[in-house]
């Protein structure tokens, strides 16, 4: 059920990945983004496994949006940014709620991109927007390309533009997405996704 | 949005679980679960999960290949360093005032936590007043618990971590090294049962002092997780303690009124 990429599609959730240098793109991402946006964004940023991050209080200061780190369990509202805790992978369950687990990490890393994305087209399907940015390894490029066969919107950061570009192209070598994109047209698209 | 054909499979393959061995994986979150089936689909050899559920019907050693997959092996001694600081300066001094001390630590995988506790206990004088429960549903998790040999990967990042746990000798004094393993002190043990049990299906061990279950229930749903933190309830003696994993909380829960928190960030609990 691959729809063409500039088919009109519902989109109701956003899932972002991203590692090294993905602080600053995510600040661009979702500084424009205001209080009542309709959809739920979903975020793994690689960090150390231990200790606590500020993660959600530094982006708070960032957005319009509500921002926090998502407890197990919860429901998943629109307007919201949840990133997932160090330590923790981030999963979407069939019902709607997050979960969290401590499997072995996947490509290293934990949380992984991965685990988010393929569990979020196993929740949404076609609904889901999934967004890979910068970042030093291949986290991510397989989760994409799930949300890909699941007829899900796919966005991946202009290489040329990444501060560092083994994720963007990872994926770029697995399919082709509907978009690959400068940050600032990835904040209009996801802006106009509402 | 219908439901996959993949997601009706991975029901049948629980409920066949359930059926046929008795354990009881229908009340976990399926995203995880989905994706811990997935990854034993290679190794077990099975093209898909039907098939996967056809070849352990047929085939107990199968099964077991499975389960260690289902169950989350993942542990470290003196995990979250503060969890243990925190039971040694704030749990430990209401635990001295017991003659006798009773702990279970449920769902105890290889052993990991049980051993960090009966260190702790030890170095407060008191390990030899206490009965640790280790429970799991995973036989070879608790064989190998039982063995207490440790790769010696991870003696650094053990070292490290009892020490930020507020450990008060060396951890060197808890081991013996042998090529590439090491072998923790035998005494250490003699305080502890390894049992079989499942949160899921089986009832209490009554009167404890302190349940320690750590990140057990993220991987329960919602009713799951009611079931067994009433066991834990049903469990503790009055006033004690419950120690859950750093994203877990009774709060939420149908228990939430029936327990206070005790030290909130480590996620410690006390029974009202």
């Amino acid at each position: 059920m691959n729809l063409p990429a500039n088919a009109p599609r519902h989109i109701d959730a956003i899932a972002i990945g991203t590692s090294a240098g993905g602080l600053e793109a995510l600040s661009v991402l979702v500084s424009g983004l205001e209080a009542g946006f309709r959809l739920p964004l979903l975020v793994v940023q690689h960090v150390p496994p231990s200790g606590p991050t500020q993660l959600a209080e530094i982006f708070q200061r960032k957005t319009g949006l509500r921002v926090k780190e998502a407890d197990e369990k919860e429901p998943i509202e629109g307007g919201t940014l949840y990133f997932a805790p160090p330590g923790y992978h981030l999963l979407v369950e069939q019902d709607r709620t997050l979960s969290l687990s401590q499997d072995e990490p996947v490509h290293f890393s934990r949380p992984s991109i991965d685990v988010l994305f393929e569990s979020a087209a196993d929740a949404w399907g076609s609904a889901v927007a999934g967004v890979l940015l910068t970042g030093a390894n291949e986290d991510g490029a397989a989760g994409l390309e799930a949300i890909h066969l699941a007829g899900g919107l796919t966005v991946v950061q202009d290489p040329a533009e990444a501060e560092i570009d083994t994720m963007p192209r990872a994926a770029l070598q697995r399919f082709t997405p509907d978009h690959v994109l400068p940050l600032r047209r990835i904040a209009q698209l996801l802006r106009s996704l509402e | 949005m219908a439901v996959s054909p993949v997601e009706v499979e991975l029901k049948l393959l629980v409920e066949a679980i359930y059926h046929r061995y008795s354990y009881d994986f229908r009340d976990y979150s399926g995203a995880s679960l989905k994706r811990r089936v997935l990854l034993s689909l290679r190794h077990i050899g099975c093209e898909s999960v039907g098939a996967l559920q056809r070849r352990i019907l047929d085939d107990p050693q199968a099964f077991m290949e499975l389960l260690q997959y289902l169950t989350i092996p993942v542990t470290e001694m003196f995990r979250d360093p503060g969890y243990y600081r925190a039971l040694r300066e704030h749990v430990v001094p209401v635990l001295r005032t017991y003659p006798s001390l009773k702990i279970w630590v449920a769902g105890c995988s290889t052993g990991e936590e049980v051993y960090s506790l009966a260190i702790l206990l030890h170095e407060e004088g008191l390990l030899e007043r206490s009965m640790l429960y280790a429970t799991d549903i995973n036989p070879r998790s608790l064989e190998r618990a039982r063995e207490g040999i440790f790769d010696m990967r991870h003696v650094r990042a053990y070292t490290l971590n009892y020490q930020q746990a507020g450990g008060t000798a060396s951890f060197a004094d808890y081991y013996t090294a042998a090529y590439d393993s090491v072998l923790l002190d035998r005494s250490l043990r003699s305080r502890v049962t390894f049992a079989d049990h499942s949160l899921a299906t089986d009832s209490v061990f009554s009167e404890t002092h302190l349940i320690s279950c750590r990140n057990v229930l993220i991987y329960f749903n919602k009713g799951l997780q009611n079931r067994a933190l009433g066991l834990f309830h049903e469990s503790l003696c009055r006033r004690g303690f419950l120690g859950l994993g750093s994203k877990e909380t009774v709060e939420f829960s149908a228990s939430a009124e029936r327990f206070e928190p005790f030290v909130k960030p480590e996620r410690i609990f006390r029974k009202l």
